[in-house]
């Protein structure tokens, strides 16, 4: 059973073959399937967000975006309601596939790897300097001991 | 078939070619590739050999030191505001002119361009026996067709000689400002082609026996409006090469020239083994993301960035296809050298930060474009606002990398949202104070807001997006030379943040005018008022859209004098409450052609957020308070988009109701959202709403581009993009009010003609741009 994070809020279990949410633990749909198939969407008005701070009856331009230029599709787990993307496009735009993975290669590679369900410390700098070319890269990696 | 030339006849053919080339203009073979060049004969052999890797590093310090000291002399000798402010470098490059390192502090954009001029050089001048390249020579060149950035920027490139043998190239860079172009300060949106763009210099010879020369200085002088600091920031250039030169010369004296062209070399073929790796450890796949610019600095209109990066095994391939069309009347349009030289100043502040500072990163990557695309600009196509679109390639590689980067077991950086990516700062131009023509821009382009990181919370108006140390500078030197003054200068902009579970950091509020000159103007390059310019990351929000705001007819320093207490330091207050009587206020896209202004006009705009990162109701109510304490939010924005239950006289958070808030928010959005595929079939249109102005491919489809030919919508095959062609505003804003005139005409005639007493109904008003 090894799942492989692929973003702050989506996994995939290399054994099922399938998209996971990370706050749930929900299965939301095949991983060889764009995964906003396994989602809800919302098609939100940009100025419920991005609050109009200038006196819309004096201006044109508040801070808030223009409507008709650009709508907010918010991306929702169906089983917790999590935020899992947002997408800002103007309307009527056909949501993009941002993810395509191959998953027989995912799989090949993450065969003799250690599962990471953590994601790695996120660093400011790093703590190990690999400037002894190739071998020490791959030392810092854990690619070689 | 003809038979095959003899050797003999074919060099005299290519001699042929080469006597009697009409126009030595940029080289495709040489713009088009960004790779490093194959080992030359000796290097081969130099890295076949065994190689002291202590020599190497040894000899790495020296240069390092030597670069740092370079451009530390830049710094504190540039005339320039650019120099000041951290917007320069100099370099090192091997004999074939490929970037090996870069000054510790400079910008690496500018050395990471040079490299395409310096090929050009070596390629074109050195066997011309009209120009040569010789010890003690020295080159300059602005033209971002022949490599660069934009032509604000100029360069100086010196070959380094030994034993009467090239043996490496430096150069010293700065962001001039001032180029004679068509508006001042040298970043004209009004140019309409390349020869309203003024200085345009393919590489050539302007040092000889390490002296300028000075009739050339002098045509240079005599093509811009600040004839002082081209002289003075040409000898700076000049004598911060000639330094670097002198510890060059010191470490081929102590270390021998074998070990000078072994340490170059090896230090990009180190690199580039490097980025080999880490593309193997990505995932294979593609990830797709798009950014839209809103102007074409003339009109509004929608111009699609559009990427896809395809991971396979230690291929790494980067395709635009689909990308707006080039403009052939508008500024914006930007080579593709000039686009991968963003693209991996962004890259190198976002993804990979931990590699030494060489273009070679990019070699094992592979491009492809569209011809004729805003990011693949044809020789015709006016190019000095390039950073219109380059400002939004230097974030856009951040959506899609942190894709790839993700689930790797390591991590080289923290994974972070787009930061904000305009140029949002006023350009000025004008008479000083010292009655001294000139013209430039503010530092402000240096402050902008990051976006949310995975670990922590995103750094306020921290740098531009192509270099992390960039300085803002200090307003007050700028008072002394100039008639600007900031009323208001680095107030956070509240409420004006990219949200997430990360919040990105804000920019700041910029409030200027003038004083002490008879003559003085502002223009602005910017795009992001209709359409928010950060992308988010992960579910979170992206920055606001942020309006040019003016407040004329009025003299600010009368109204200071008089009631100082009535007027606040405060855009959102001063345009609310408009507490200055009498004054005209408006608000205007951020971009705006050269307009002249009256001393004591305000002018207003906003360095911008980055994107926010991850979902808002996983943010730490905290982390919320802690943001009202700082007066970054507002109550509001805690309660609606944080959805957090406080105390508003105390702060203090109800966790149960918090928790009930955020959960019902949760239940809220499942009830509101609909599935996919069936929100798909009534969301997707075939095509762009028909009054958007929509420039590039809808949807993941790339075959079909769409453009704006003379202000009517047409369509393309993406693989034969037309040059798009835009109206006079002048001319589209006169047709309006000649159809308005018409209609009262007609209205007028209807009226008389049915002998109605009624006035006629007056016609619908005309939208002003
Ligand atoms: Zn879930």
């Amino acid at each position: 059973m090894k799942k492989v994070l692929i973003t702050e809020n989506l996994r995939i279990d290399l054994d099922t073959e399938k998209w996971e949410c990370r706050s749930c633990e929900a299965e939301l749909i095949g991983a060889r399937e764009n995964y906003k198939r396994g989602l809800l969407v919302h098609n939100r008005d940009p100025r419920e967000i991005h609050k109009p701070l200038l006196d819309p009856a004096k201006y044109e331009l508040t801070y808030a975006p223009n409507p008709d230029w650009c709508r907010i599709l918010e991306y929702y787990c169906p089983k917790c309601g999590s935020m899992i993307e947002t997408e800002y496009l103007p309307p009527g735009h056909p949501p993009i596939r941002d993810i395509t993975l191959d998953i027989d290669a995912l799989k090949a590679q993450w065969k003799d790897r250690p599962e990471v369900s953590v994601p790695p410390a996120d660093k400011d700098t790093r703590q190990r300097i690999a400037h002894g070319g190739q071998r020490a890269a791959r030392m810092f990696t854990g690619e070689e001991k | 078939m003809n038979a095959p030339n003899t050797p003999e006849q074919q060099a005299m053919l290519d001699r042929f070619v080469r006597q009697n080339k009409l126009f030595y203009g940029p080289d495709p073979a040489i713009m088009e590739n960004h790779r490093i060049e194959a080992r030359s004969a000796l290097e081969e052999r130099l890295l076949s050999a065994p190689v002291d890797a202590h020599k190497v590093n040894e000899v790495r310090g020296l240069i390092t030191a030597a670069l740092d000291e370079s451009n530390t002399m830049i710094e504190q000798m540039g005339a320039a505001p650019g120099a000041k402010w951290g917007d320069m470098t100099t370099g090192i490059f091997t004999a074939a002119g490929d970037l090996s390192m870069i000054a510790p502090y400079g910008v690496g954009g500018f050395a990471a361009a040079v490299f395409y001029p310096i090929k050009f050089v070596n390629k074109y001048w050195t066997h011309e026996p009209s120009v040569g390249v010789h010890d003690g020579d020295g080159f300059i060149h602005n033209d971002a067709r022949y490599g660069g950035i934009h032509n604000t920027d100029q360069s100086m490139m010196m070959p380094i000689f030994w034993n009467e043998k090239l043996v490496c190239w430096i150069s010293a860079t700065i962001h001039e400002g001032e180029n004679g172009a068509t508006e001042p300060g040298g970043m004209p949106a009004a140019a309409e082609s390349k020869f309203d763009e003024g200085l345009k210099m393919s590489p050539f010879k302007v040092v000889e026996k390490f002296e300028l020369k000075r009739d050339l200085v002098t045509f240079l002088q005599n093509s811009v409006r600040d004839p002082k600091l081209q002289l003075e920031d040409m000898k700076v250039r000049l004598h911060s090469c000639l330094r670097l030169r002198e510890r060059v010369i010191k470490v081929l004296e102590e270390y021998g020239e074998e070990a000078l062209i072994v340490t170059l070399r090896k230090n990009i073929e180190d690199v580039v083994e490097e980025v080999k790796r880490r593309i193997r450890e990505m995932p294979d796949g593609t990830m797709r993301t798009m950014s839209f610019a809103d102007s074409t600095l003339r009109e509004s209109a929608l111009l699609k960035l559009n990427m896809a990066i395809t991971v396979q095994g230690d291929k790494l391939t980067v395709d635009m296809r689909g990308s707006s069309p080039e403009l052939l009347n508008r500024s914006i349009n930007a080579c593709q050298a000039s686009f991968k030289t963003m693209l991996y100043s962004g890259w190198m502040q976002n993804v990979w930060p931990d590699l030494p500072f060489t273009m070679a990163v990019f070699t094992p990557f592979d491009f492809i474009f569209d011809e004729k695309s805003i990011i693949n600009g044809s020789f015709d196509t006016p190019q000095a606002m390039s950073l219109i679109p380059l400002f939004k390639t230097m974030t856009i590689a951040s959506v899609p990398m942190a894709k790839f980067n993700y689930s790797l077991p390591v991590r080289y950086t923290a994974i972070v949202a787009p930061q904000y990516d305009q140029p949002a700062t006023l350009i000025y131009g004008g008479l000083t104070q010292h009655a001294e023509f000139t013209g430039n821009f503010c530092a402000d382009i240096n402050g902008m807001g990051q976006g949310g990181r995975s670990h922590r919370d995103g750094e306020h108006s921290v740098s531009p997006p192509f270099a992390a140390h960039c300085d803002i500078g200090e307003i007050e030197l700028m008072e002394e030379d100039l008639p600007l003054v900031r009323l208001g200068a680095f107030t956070l902009t509240k409420d004006r943040v990219g949200f997430g579970k990360q919040r990105s950091g804000m920019g700041y509020e910029q409030i200027h005018t003038f004083r002490g000159s008879a003559m003085w103007g502002y223009m602005t390059g910017c795009s992001g008022s209709l359409f928010p310019s950060s992308q988010p990351l992960f579910g979170g929000y992206s920055s606001p859209t942020y309006p040019l705001c003016k407040i004329k007819n009025t003299d600010v320093f009368e109204q200071l004098q008089k009631n100082p207490e009535r007027v606040p330091f405060d855009i959102i207050k001063l345009m609310n409450e408009q507490p200055i009587e009498g004054a005209a206020y408006s608000t205007h896209p951020m971009a705006m052609t050269f307009e002249l202004a009256a001393p004591g006009e305000i002018y207003m705009m906003c360095q911008g957020a980055g994107g926010g990162y991850g979902d808002v109701l996983q943010r730490d109510p905290a982390s919320v308070m802690k943001d009202i304490e700082e007066d970054l939010i507002s109550h509001d924005t805690a309660r609606e988009i944080y959805k957090v239950v406080f105390d508003a006289a105390s702060g203090v958070i109800d966790e149960v109701a918090t928790a009930k808030a955020r959960a019902d928010e949760r239940k809220a959005r499942m009830k509101r959202g609909v599935p996919y595929d069936k929100f798909v079939k009534t969301w997707n249109t075939p095509e762009p709403p028909v009054n958007l102005p929509y420039m590039g491919c809808w949807g993941d489809d790339v075959s079909e581009v769409y453009g704006v030919m003379m202000g009517q919508r047409v369509k393309m095959s993406g693989a034969a993009l037309q040059s798009q062609f835009m109206l006079n505003p002048k001319d589209v804003y006169i047709a309006s009010l000649e159809a308005q005139v018409a209609a009262f005409k007609k209205a007028e005639a209807g009226a008389k003609a049915a002998g109605a007493k009624k006035k006629a109904a007056p016609a619908k008003k005309a939208k002003k741009k």
